[in-house]
């Protein structure tokens, strides 16, 4: 059966945000279905759908896709966003687990005790400014095109504006010291699909609140 | 140029153990560059070989890779060692993610602070033994072959044999339950690449002692 891929998470951003924001700027429609409680997921454990037990869980293609990046990679090739050859490849993977390390830091702060997450937003900021956004910066800089690889839309420039967005829900201006950078947001949150991905009424999800951390602690018991 | 690949790390397993297991399962040569000091890692950050300022780094084909996964695919898809199209890709990627997931409670396990060091092992043991071990000890019984993807040997064979014999090494029963799994390690450790890295004498590097922990802390804290 062709169908659409159907995604099974949360109804929160967490590991599923980046493959949202993939199959969206590949243009390809998706249909989720939402663990809202812990019975929920000890169904889909039971059922045997989990490989490893685990959520982000993507049915398509006749597979049931678990492991974020293993789901990631799929799309990415299977869309063509991942480059034309073996070296491009391995350039939007650095730049991608780049990406996935600066998310991964935002994505843990609201778990986070009191007393340590205004110290980790002040390292996630400073990572951010100093370790993660000078080096795309300067990839755009060093080759003067729109896109991170090879002069073409990928992988590795959907995950950027993901992160530059996450990162700014953090600080606001936090890509004042980064021109490029700027202009790489403003032109890639103007392709169509993702655009479109951006309006309200989208597949997107909101930044973590109160609320779904609750919920989350309860159904995976952290 | 001598043309090998050249990797950057500390003289240790870590992050870099798993690049080390493909590249001589690939049968490629390589060297190893030590970092032993905080300042060998400093001297490589302020010369602009590290992207994101961190090891590992392999030096091959005119790149300077960082990113262990990034290095792994690249090796992995040079060497055919990532199926033969993007399902079997696919089914690779999931094996190998959840063993990195495992790799990571193995390899942070010494690094633990003694208060927690009894229930990170009593974690590592169930995730071991309840999680990830069935889950391939069902795949390789569902389609009877020797290897986990396509009937061919694959990185996600690679280095699920190194996370067994990583795992044996905390509890040396912990295949007990796993008669598949048990061939499955005798077999590929059995490919003629992959017996030679076992030998002593060969660039797989020995568990982190209790005693070196301070100085691995030193140089990346």
């Amino acid at each position: 059966m062709a169908g659409k891929p159907k995604l099974h998470y949360t109804n929160g951003r967490g590991k599923m945000e980046s493959i949202r924001w993939l199959l969206a700027a590949a243009g390809v429609e998706f249909e989720e279905e939402f663990i809202e409680t812990k019975e929920d997921l000890e169904k889909l454990r039971n059922d045997g759908s989990l490989l490893f037990q685990q959520v982000p869980m993507v049915e398509m293609d006749g597979m049931k896709m678990v492991q974020t990046r293993a789901i990631l990679s799929y799309i990415a090739a299977k869309y063509n966003l991942y480059g034309k050859d073996l070296k491009e490849r391995a350039w939007i993977d650095m730049y991608v687990e780049g990406t996935t390390d600066l998310m991964g830091m935002i994505m843990h702060l609201p778990f986070q005790p009191a007393d340590v997450k205004e110290k980790n937003l002040a390292l996630i900021i400073e990572r951010a400014t100093t370790r993660y956004f000078p080096v795309y910066e300067k990839a755009l800089k060093d080759h003067g095109h729109d896109y991170l690889v090879g002069n073409k839309l990928s992988w590795a420039d959907i995950h950027l504006l993901e992160a530059i967005l996450m990162a700014e829900e953090c600080k606001p201006d936090i890509l004042s010291a980064f021109p490029l950078l700027q202009a790489f947001k403003g032109r890639t949150s103007n392709i169509p699909t993702i655009k479109k991905f951006l309006q309200p009424g989208s597949q997107r999800k909101p930044p973590t609140d109160e609320k779904s951390i609750a919920v989350v602690r309860k159904i995976f018991n952290i | 140029m001598s043309g090998k690949p050249k990797l950057y790390y500390f003289n240790g397993r870590g992050r870099m153990e798993s690049i080390r297991w493909l590249l001589a399962a690939a049968g490629v040569e390589f060297e190893e560059c030590f970092l032993e000091t905080k300042d060998d890692l400093t001297k490589l950050q302020k010369d602009g070989s590290l992207l994101f300022q961190q090891v590992p780094m392999v030096e091959m084909d005119g790149m300077k890779m960082v990113q262990t996964r990034a290095i792994s695919n690249y090796i992995a898809a040079k060497y055919n060692l990532y199926g033969k199209d993007l399902k079997e890709r696919a089914l690779i990627d999931m094996y190998v993610e959840a063993v990195m997931d495992l790799n990571e409670l193995l390899m942070t396990h010494p690094l633990q602070p003694a208060d927690k060091k009894e229930q990170h092992f009593a974690t590592l043991v169930d995730k071991a033994t309840n999680r990830y071990f069935p889950a391939y000890e069902k795949v390789l019984k569902d389609h009877g072959q020797n290897f986990l993807v396509g009937n061919q040997f694959s990185r996600a064979d690679v280095q699920l044999l190194e996370t067994l014999l990583m795992a044996e090494e905390y509890k040396p029963d912990i295949l007990a339950k796993f008669p598949l799994l048990q061939s499955f390690k005798a077999r590929i450790s059995n490919i003629p690449t992959i017996k030679k890295f076992l030998q002593p004498g060969s660039q797989r590097k020995p568990p982190l002692q209790e005693k070196d922990v301070p100085k691995v802390m030193k140089i990346f804290h």
